[in-house]
Protein backbone atom coordinates (compact mmCIF):
# COMPACT_ATOMS: atom_id res chain seq x y z
CA UNK A 1 0.00 0.00 0.00
CA UNK A 2 2.59 2.55 1.03
CA UNK A 3 4.93 3.83 -1.66
CA UNK A 4 6.87 6.21 0.31
CA UNK A 5 5.59 9.61 -0.04
CA UNK A 6 4.24 10.53 2.94
CA UNK A 7 5.76 14.25 2.80
CA UNK A 8 3.23 15.95 0.86
CA UNK A 9 1.37 18.18 2.62
CA UNK A 10 -2.19 17.56 1.63
CA UNK A 11 -5.04 19.72 2.55
CA UNK A 12 -7.04 16.41 3.15
CA UNK A 13 -4.83 14.35 5.51
CA UNK A 14 -5.77 14.98 8.88
CA UNK A 15 -2.49 15.42 11.34
CA UNK A 16 -3.03 12.29 13.29
CA UNK A 17 -2.57 10.48 10.18
CA UNK A 18 0.75 9.70 8.65
CA UNK A 19 -0.47 8.63 5.01
CA UNK A 20 -3.83 9.33 2.57
CA UNK A 21 -4.01 5.42 2.26
CA UNK A 22 -4.12 4.90 6.44
CA UNK A 23 -6.62 7.72 6.48
CA UNK A 24 -8.86 6.45 3.61
CA UNK A 25 -8.41 2.90 5.07
CA UNK A 26 -9.81 4.08 8.81
CA UNK A 27 -12.60 5.38 6.98
CA UNK A 28 -13.25 2.81 5.27
CA UNK A 29 -12.84 0.61 7.86
CA UNK A 30 -15.51 2.96 10.22
CA UNK A 31 -17.90 2.69 7.24
CA UNK A 32 -18.26 -1.04 7.07
CA UNK A 33 -18.63 -0.94 11.13
CA UNK A 34 -21.80 1.15 10.12
CA UNK A 35 -22.66 -1.52 7.44
CA UNK A 36 -22.64 -4.19 10.24
CA UNK A 37 -25.30 -2.05 12.52
CA UNK A 38 -26.86 -1.48 9.49
CA UNK A 39 -27.32 -5.27 8.57
CA UNK A 40 -28.83 -5.84 11.96
CA UNK A 41 -30.90 -3.19 12.28
CA UNK A 42 -32.91 -5.16 9.27
CA UNK A 43 -31.53 -8.30 10.19
CA UNK A 44 -34.17 -7.75 12.90
CA UNK A 45 -37.15 -6.74 10.59
CA UNK A 46 -36.14 -9.75 8.90
CA UNK A 47 -36.76 -12.08 11.51
CA UNK A 48 -39.90 -10.50 12.50
CA UNK A 49 -40.66 -11.64 8.94
CA UNK A 50 -39.61 -15.07 9.02
CA UNK A 51 -41.12 -15.18 12.52
CA UNK A 52 -44.44 -14.13 11.09
CA UNK A 53 -44.26 -15.48 7.86
CA UNK A 54 -44.23 -19.60 9.62
CA UNK A 55 -47.00 -18.61 11.38
CA UNK A 56 -49.08 -17.21 8.79
CA UNK A 57 -48.20 -18.88 5.36
CA UNK A 58 -51.41 -19.39 3.69
CA UNK A 59 -52.50 -15.62 4.62
CA UNK A 60 -48.65 -14.11 3.73
CA UNK A 61 -49.79 -15.77 -0.14
CA UNK A 62 -52.86 -14.21 -0.31
CA UNK A 63 -51.95 -11.17 0.71
CA UNK A 64 -48.51 -10.87 -1.25
CA UNK A 65 -50.90 -11.01 -4.36
CA UNK A 66 -51.90 -7.49 -3.71
CA UNK A 67 -48.49 -5.95 -4.27
CA UNK A 68 -47.88 -4.82 -7.51
CA UNK A 69 -45.22 -7.25 -9.29
CA UNK A 70 -44.49 -4.97 -12.36
CA UNK A 71 -43.94 -2.25 -10.06
CA UNK A 72 -41.27 -3.82 -7.40
CA UNK A 73 -39.60 -5.61 -10.67
CA UNK A 74 -39.40 -1.75 -11.73
CA UNK A 75 -38.09 -0.76 -8.84
CA UNK A 76 -35.13 -3.80 -8.74
CA UNK A 77 -34.00 -2.85 -12.03
CA UNK A 78 -34.06 1.09 -11.13
CA UNK A 79 -31.97 0.54 -7.89
CA UNK A 80 -29.50 -2.02 -9.45
CA UNK A 81 -29.18 0.49 -12.08
CA UNK A 82 -28.20 3.05 -9.70
CA UNK A 83 -25.81 1.18 -7.95
CA UNK A 84 -24.15 0.14 -11.34
CA UNK A 85 -24.10 4.25 -11.93
CA UNK A 86 -22.58 5.07 -8.62
CA UNK A 87 -19.62 1.95 -8.64
CA UNK A 88 -18.80 3.77 -12.20
CA UNK A 89 -19.36 7.52 -10.32
CA UNK A 90 -16.37 6.22 -8.38
CA UNK A 91 -14.29 4.21 -10.97
CA UNK A 92 -14.51 8.02 -12.85
CA UNK A 93 -12.70 9.99 -10.11
CA UNK A 94 -10.02 7.28 -9.40
CA UNK A 95 -9.21 7.92 -13.05
CA UNK A 96 -9.54 12.18 -12.11
CA UNK A 97 -12.31 12.68 -14.57
CA UNK A 98 -14.51 14.54 -12.97
CA UNK A 99 -16.82 16.05 -15.46
CA UNK A 100 -18.10 12.44 -15.89
CA UNK A 101 -18.09 11.06 -12.42
CA UNK A 102 -20.75 14.65 -11.50
CA UNK A 103 -22.97 12.88 -14.68
CA UNK A 104 -22.83 9.53 -13.11
CA UNK A 105 -23.71 10.78 -9.47
CA UNK A 106 -26.25 13.05 -11.12
CA UNK A 107 -27.59 10.01 -13.00
CA UNK A 108 -27.75 7.89 -9.34
CA UNK A 109 -29.70 10.65 -7.77
CA UNK A 110 -32.35 10.51 -10.63
CA UNK A 111 -32.65 6.65 -10.03
CA UNK A 112 -33.23 6.85 -6.79
CA UNK A 113 -35.81 9.48 -7.13
CA UNK A 114 -37.15 7.51 -9.61
CA UNK A 115 -37.36 4.97 -7.24
CA UNK A 116 -39.01 6.91 -4.48
CA UNK A 117 -41.86 8.21 -6.71
CA UNK A 118 -42.52 4.89 -7.91
CA UNK A 119 -43.17 3.64 -3.95
CA UNK A 120 -45.36 6.74 -3.54
CA UNK A 121 -47.57 5.52 -6.13
CA UNK A 122 -47.64 2.04 -4.32
CA UNK A 123 -47.98 3.56 -1.06
CA UNK A 124 -50.96 6.11 -1.84
CA UNK A 125 -52.64 2.99 -3.98
CA UNK A 126 -53.03 0.75 -0.31
CA UNK A 127 -53.07 3.86 1.46
CA UNK A 128 -56.47 4.57 -0.41
CA UNK A 129 -57.85 0.79 0.00
CA UNK A 130 -56.83 0.64 3.77
CA UNK A 131 -53.93 -2.01 3.28
CA UNK A 132 -52.60 -0.36 6.51
CA UNK A 133 -50.45 -1.65 9.45
CA UNK A 134 -51.94 -3.11 12.55
CA UNK A 135 -55.32 -1.14 13.74
CA UNK A 136 -55.62 1.26 10.73
CA UNK A 137 -56.24 -1.59 8.38
CA UNK A 138 -59.83 -1.20 6.94
CA UNK A 139 -59.54 -3.62 4.19
CA UNK A 140 -61.77 -7.06 3.49
CA UNK A 141 -60.71 -9.03 0.08
CA UNK A 142 -57.77 -10.67 1.98
CA UNK A 143 -58.79 -14.68 2.91
CA UNK A 144 -56.81 -15.51 5.79
CA UNK A 145 -56.61 -14.37 9.25
CA UNK A 146 -54.53 -11.32 10.74
CA UNK A 147 -53.64 -9.70 7.58
CA UNK A 148 -52.79 -6.73 8.63
CA UNK A 149 -49.48 -8.11 10.11
CA UNK A 150 -48.61 -8.52 6.10
CA UNK A 151 -48.91 -4.87 5.99
CA UNK A 152 -47.29 -3.87 9.03
CA UNK A 153 -44.09 -5.70 8.03
CA UNK A 154 -44.49 -4.43 4.72
CA UNK A 155 -44.50 -1.11 5.74
CA UNK A 156 -42.13 -1.16 8.27
CA UNK A 157 -39.63 -3.01 6.08
CA UNK A 158 -39.96 -1.12 2.95
CA UNK A 159 -40.66 2.27 5.16
CA UNK A 160 -37.08 1.54 6.82
CA UNK A 161 -35.62 1.38 3.24
CA UNK A 162 -37.13 4.12 2.28
CA UNK A 163 -35.85 6.44 4.21
CA UNK A 164 -32.20 4.99 3.42
CA UNK A 165 -33.05 6.18 -0.06
CA UNK A 166 -34.01 9.45 1.29
CA UNK A 167 -30.84 9.48 3.06
CA UNK A 168 -28.55 8.33 -0.04
CA UNK A 169 -29.89 10.90 -1.56
CA UNK A 170 -28.93 13.51 0.55
CA UNK A 171 -25.22 12.19 0.65
CA UNK A 172 -24.94 11.38 -2.89
CA UNK A 173 -26.33 15.68 -3.41
CA UNK A 174 -23.69 16.69 -0.76
CA UNK A 175 -20.80 14.51 -2.70
CA UNK A 176 -22.14 16.04 -6.01
CA UNK A 177 -21.60 19.50 -4.74
CA UNK A 178 -18.22 18.85 -3.09
CA UNK A 179 -17.11 17.05 -6.37
CA UNK A 180 -18.22 20.22 -8.11
CA UNK A 181 -16.54 22.71 -6.04
CA UNK A 182 -13.44 20.83 -7.17
CA UNK A 183 -12.67 19.48 -3.92
CA UNK A 184 -12.21 15.73 -4.62
CA UNK A 185 -9.99 14.32 -7.26
CA UNK A 186 -8.00 10.57 -8.31
CA UNK A 187 -5.94 11.90 -4.52
CA UNK A 188 -8.71 12.59 -2.65
CA UNK A 189 -12.36 10.82 -2.89
CA UNK A 190 -13.31 9.16 0.36
CA UNK A 191 -16.70 10.77 0.73
CA UNK A 192 -17.67 9.38 -2.51
CA UNK A 193 -16.43 6.17 -1.28
CA UNK A 194 -17.80 5.77 1.89
CA UNK A 195 -21.32 7.36 0.11
CA UNK A 196 -20.93 5.05 -2.65
CA UNK A 197 -20.94 1.90 -0.09
CA UNK A 198 -23.49 3.09 1.86
CA UNK A 199 -25.56 3.22 -1.45
CA UNK A 200 -24.94 -0.34 -2.53
CA UNK A 201 -26.44 -1.36 1.15
CA UNK A 202 -29.36 0.19 0.34
CA UNK A 203 -29.50 -1.70 -3.09
CA UNK A 204 -28.41 -5.08 -0.87
CA UNK A 205 -31.42 -4.89 1.48
CA UNK A 206 -33.82 -4.14 -1.29
CA UNK A 207 -32.26 -6.95 -3.28
CA UNK A 208 -33.88 -9.12 -0.28
CA UNK A 209 -36.97 -7.45 0.22
CA UNK A 210 -37.77 -7.70 -3.10
CA UNK A 211 -38.57 -11.68 -3.85
CA UNK A 212 -39.61 -11.80 0.05
CA UNK A 213 -42.83 -9.40 -0.47
CA UNK A 214 -43.26 -9.21 -3.95
CA UNK A 215 -42.40 -12.90 -5.07
CA UNK A 216 -43.66 -15.06 -2.23
CA UNK A 217 -44.02 -18.63 -4.45
CA UNK B 1 -5.71 -8.06 -11.83
CA UNK B 2 -6.06 -5.73 -14.94
CA UNK B 3 -6.74 -2.43 -14.73
CA UNK B 4 -5.03 0.92 -13.31
CA UNK B 5 -4.40 2.13 -10.15
CA UNK B 6 -4.62 5.31 -8.33
CA UNK B 7 -1.88 7.64 -6.23
CA UNK B 8 -2.44 5.93 -3.54
CA UNK B 9 -1.99 2.09 -5.46
CA UNK B 10 -6.24 1.30 -5.45
CA UNK B 11 -6.97 -0.88 -7.31
CA UNK B 12 -9.48 0.71 -10.01
CA UNK B 13 -12.24 -1.82 -11.70
CA UNK B 14 -12.40 -2.00 -15.44
CA UNK B 15 -15.42 -0.82 -16.85
CA UNK B 16 -16.19 -4.24 -18.10
CA UNK B 17 -16.26 -5.52 -14.56
CA UNK B 18 -18.90 -3.27 -13.07
CA UNK B 19 -20.98 -3.88 -16.49
CA UNK B 20 -20.95 -7.68 -16.61
CA UNK B 21 -21.94 -7.19 -13.09
CA UNK B 22 -24.63 -5.24 -13.42
CA UNK B 23 -25.71 -7.13 -16.76
CA UNK B 24 -25.53 -10.70 -14.35
CA UNK B 25 -27.68 -8.39 -11.54
CA UNK B 26 -30.11 -7.81 -14.04
CA UNK B 27 -30.35 -11.06 -15.47
CA UNK B 28 -30.60 -12.74 -11.49
CA UNK B 29 -33.41 -10.53 -11.13
CA UNK B 30 -35.43 -11.58 -14.08
CA UNK B 31 -34.55 -15.26 -13.06
CA UNK B 32 -36.22 -14.79 -9.78
CA UNK B 33 -39.11 -13.60 -10.83
CA UNK B 34 -39.54 -16.25 -13.73
CA UNK B 35 -39.41 -18.50 -10.90
CA UNK B 36 -41.58 -17.42 -8.20
CA UNK B 37 -44.40 -18.17 -11.28
CA UNK B 38 -43.48 -21.56 -11.33
CA UNK B 39 -45.26 -23.66 -7.91
CA UNK B 40 -42.32 -25.49 -6.48
CA UNK B 41 -43.89 -25.42 -2.86
CA UNK B 42 -40.86 -24.67 0.09
CA UNK B 43 -38.41 -24.47 -3.16
CA UNK B 44 -39.39 -21.33 -4.01
CA UNK B 45 -38.71 -19.49 -0.94
CA UNK B 46 -35.34 -20.96 -1.09
CA UNK B 47 -34.76 -19.73 -4.92
CA UNK B 48 -35.32 -17.08 -4.11
CA UNK B 49 -33.59 -16.21 -0.85
CA UNK B 50 -30.50 -18.34 -2.80
CA UNK B 51 -30.67 -15.70 -5.96
CA UNK B 52 -31.02 -12.93 -3.80
CA UNK B 53 -27.95 -14.03 -1.93
CA UNK B 54 -26.29 -14.28 -5.07
CA UNK B 55 -26.65 -10.67 -6.29
CA UNK B 56 -25.84 -9.65 -2.58
CA UNK B 57 -22.24 -11.35 -3.12
CA UNK B 58 -21.73 -9.89 -6.45
CA UNK B 59 -22.97 -6.14 -5.11
CA UNK B 60 -20.65 -6.82 -1.84
CA UNK B 61 -17.82 -8.21 -3.79
CA UNK B 62 -17.67 -6.43 -7.00
CA UNK B 63 -19.21 -2.74 -6.06
CA UNK B 64 -17.97 -2.45 -2.71
CA UNK B 65 -14.66 -3.93 -3.04
CA UNK B 66 -14.46 -6.38 -1.15
CA UNK B 67 -12.90 -8.52 -3.72
CA UNK B 68 -9.79 -5.98 -4.15
CA UNK B 69 -9.99 -4.26 -0.80
CA UNK B 70 -8.47 -4.93 2.24
CA UNK B 71 -9.64 -8.73 3.81
CA UNK B 72 -10.53 -6.98 7.13
CA UNK B 73 -13.74 -5.48 5.87
CA UNK B 74 -14.58 -8.59 4.75
CA UNK B 75 -14.43 -9.73 8.02
CA UNK B 76 -16.51 -7.09 9.38
CA UNK B 77 -19.32 -7.68 7.01
CA UNK B 78 -18.69 -11.36 7.56
CA UNK B 79 -19.60 -10.89 10.62
CA UNK B 80 -22.67 -9.17 10.64
CA UNK B 81 -23.92 -11.98 8.52
CA UNK B 82 -23.00 -14.63 10.84
CA UNK B 83 -24.81 -13.04 13.76
CA UNK B 84 -27.80 -12.39 11.68
CA UNK B 85 -27.44 -16.44 10.70
CA UNK B 86 -27.46 -16.82 14.83
CA UNK B 87 -30.22 -14.76 15.55
CA UNK B 88 -32.48 -15.69 12.90
CA UNK B 89 -31.55 -19.59 13.37
CA UNK B 90 -32.14 -19.63 16.96
CA UNK B 91 -35.29 -17.50 16.58
CA UNK B 92 -36.42 -19.92 14.30
CA UNK B 93 -35.73 -22.88 16.82
CA UNK B 94 -37.68 -21.64 19.59
CA UNK B 95 -40.67 -20.32 17.19
CA UNK B 96 -40.65 -23.92 14.89
CA UNK B 97 -41.15 -25.81 18.40
CA UNK B 98 -43.38 -23.99 20.54
CA UNK B 99 -46.44 -25.86 19.13
CA UNK B 100 -45.05 -29.05 20.87
CA UNK B 101 -45.30 -27.06 24.18
CA UNK B 102 -48.08 -24.04 23.88
CA UNK B 103 -51.53 -26.13 21.97
CA UNK B 104 -52.97 -22.65 21.70
CA UNK B 105 -49.80 -21.16 19.82
CA UNK B 106 -51.93 -20.80 16.38
CA UNK B 107 -54.60 -18.95 17.69
CA UNK B 108 -54.40 -15.34 16.77
CA UNK B 109 -53.15 -13.01 19.58
CA UNK B 110 -56.72 -10.93 19.96
CA UNK B 111 -59.18 -12.84 19.22
CA UNK B 112 -61.67 -10.16 19.87
CA UNK B 113 -59.64 -7.30 18.53
CA UNK B 114 -62.26 -4.72 15.96
CA UNK B 115 -60.26 -5.93 12.99
CA UNK B 116 -61.76 -9.64 13.44
CA UNK B 117 -64.93 -8.74 13.89
CA UNK B 118 -65.58 -7.94 10.21
CA UNK B 119 -64.11 -11.30 9.18
CA UNK B 120 -66.36 -13.43 10.85
CA UNK B 121 -69.72 -13.32 9.53
CA UNK B 122 -72.33 -12.18 11.99
CA UNK B 123 -74.94 -14.83 13.20
CA UNK B 124 -78.46 -14.24 11.54
CA UNK B 125 -80.82 -12.34 13.49
CA UNK B 126 -78.43 -11.48 16.15
CA UNK B 127 -76.42 -7.83 16.09
CA UNK B 128 -72.53 -7.85 15.90
CA UNK B 129 -71.91 -6.11 18.64
CA UNK B 130 -73.78 -8.86 20.93
CA UNK B 131 -71.89 -11.67 19.10
CA UNK B 132 -68.78 -11.29 20.73
CA UNK B 133 -68.18 -10.98 24.16
CA UNK B 134 -66.65 -7.04 25.48
CA UNK B 135 -62.90 -7.00 26.49
CA UNK B 136 -61.91 -4.10 28.25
Amino acid sequence: MTSGNSSGHRAHLAHHFSESSQQSESARMGMWIFILTEVLLFGGLFVAYTVYRSANPEMFYNAHKHLDIHLGTLNTIVLITSSLTMALAIRSIQLNDRKKSIKLLATTFALAAVFLIVKYFEYSHKFHLGQLPGKFYTYTGIEGSNPHIFFSVYFMMTGLHGIHVIAGMIAISWVMRITIQGRLSSEYYTPMELTGLYWHLVDMIWIFLFPLLYLIG
Amino acid sequence: MSGHSTHENRHVVSFKTYLATGTALLILTAATVGVSFIKLGGWNAIAAVGIACLKAILVAFVFMHLLYDKKIFLVIFSVAIIFLTIFLALTMFDILSRGEIYPDYEEPIEKNAVIYKKAEPAPTGEPVEDSTPKNH
